[in-house]
């Protein structure tokens, strides 16, 4: 069965986006190869002169690189950064993060929105990374999004879909694919995503964290796949009030 | 001049890819905003850079 991810036009047949950050530069390299990932996400900042070693000479060839916005704090400081990633030659693909609030590091709905427009009539294929409201998701939409991005808990928590309903009523409303970024920390969570009808998941911390994030990082990839398998069979039907059995009910020892 | 918000002087004027090769930067991997301005790639060896500038050089990283 053909099934790929289609995001702004591209193609992918993994449905894991792997976050970069955390990891040194070899374990960059590690997890990437076993996580299968077709897309990973990179940040803009200050250049080091003292140093000649670059992440990007440690991304395996093939791999759609998903610059982000971190830092951003409003719509425009958002463009900025995505313009200086345009110009290091990654492409046009961007994850807008406009982000004000230090402690919880929650995505401001609002600039995101803006950065999203202002971004998409710059040519960007937009994922913009949002606090999940179906309100602002539809808004994302009209603005020119090409995937939408509702965390599942804080930013490098590893809490998992705490804002699964909400989550769901994105999927269920909205046609982009809906790709889970933020807060998933286990590959059973992961799997649970996928199994609601996500179009992807994004992971960093969880597998940056992790004992061996390598092992890790094949254990996301499972679980993703899993998940997607899952979605796609139709998930069996629950019983909340009663019980039913496997096994015959005839044909007993002592009948 | 203020280049990733270290003070610095220069002699004089000189072009963006001048000074940052002069400072270690492998121009190949970095992206420019002077003055807040995003230079594209092209201007960077065409622009030139004065006493009063403000330069910010930044690369790819780790990132989630």
């Amino acid at each position: 069965m053909i099934d790929k991810l289609i995001i702004g036009g591209h193609e992918f047949n993994s449905r894991f986006i792997l976050g970069s950050g955390k990891f040194s530069l070899e374990m960059t390299k590690k997890v990437l190869e076993n996580s299968g990932a077709e897309m990973a996400t990179i940040a803009v900042r200050r250049a080091d002169s003292n140093s000649s070693d670059n992440i990007i000479n440690y991304i395996p060839e093939g791999i759609t690189l998903l610059p982000n916005t971190s830092g951003a704090r409003t719509a425009e400081e958002a463009l900025k950064i995505a313009m200086l990633a345009r110009e290091l030659g990654c492409g046009d693909f961007v994850k807008v993060e406009v982000i004000r609030d230090t402690k919880y590091l929650l995505p401001d709905n609002y600039e995101t929105i803006k950065a999203t427009e202002l971004l998409a009539k710059q040519g960007f294929i937009v994922m913009p990374y949002m606090y999940p409201d179906l309100g602002a998701a539809r808004a994302l939409v009209d603005a020119g999004a090409s995937a939408i991005m509702p965390l599942g808990a804080p930013i490098g928590s590893n809490k998992g879909l705490v804002t699964k309903d909400f989550i769901s009523m994105i999927i269920e409303e909205i046609e982009l694919p809906v790709i889970v970024d933020a807060g998933i920390g286990r590959p059973s969570q992961a799997c649970e995503a996928m199994e609601m009808g996500c179009a992807a998941v994004m992971a960093n911390t969880a597998i940056a964290t992790a004992g061996d994030p390598a092992t890790m990082a094949s254990a996301f990839k499972a679980a993703i796949e899993a998940g997607r398998m899952a979605y796609l069979s139709g998930l069996g039907r629950v019983l909340n009030d009663r019980a039913e059995a496997s096994s015959p009910l005839t044909g007993f020892l002592e009948d | 001049m203020l280049l990733n918000g270290k003070e610095m002087h220069i002699d004089c004027e000189k072009s963006l890819s001048e000074l940052l090769t002069d400072c270690g930067y492998q121009i190949n991997t970095i992206a420019v905003l002077k003055n807040g301005e995003v230079v594209s790639k092209n201007e960077i060896y065409t622009l030139k850079v004065t006493d009063n500038d403000t330069i910010e050089v930044v690369s790819f990283v780790g990132g989630g």
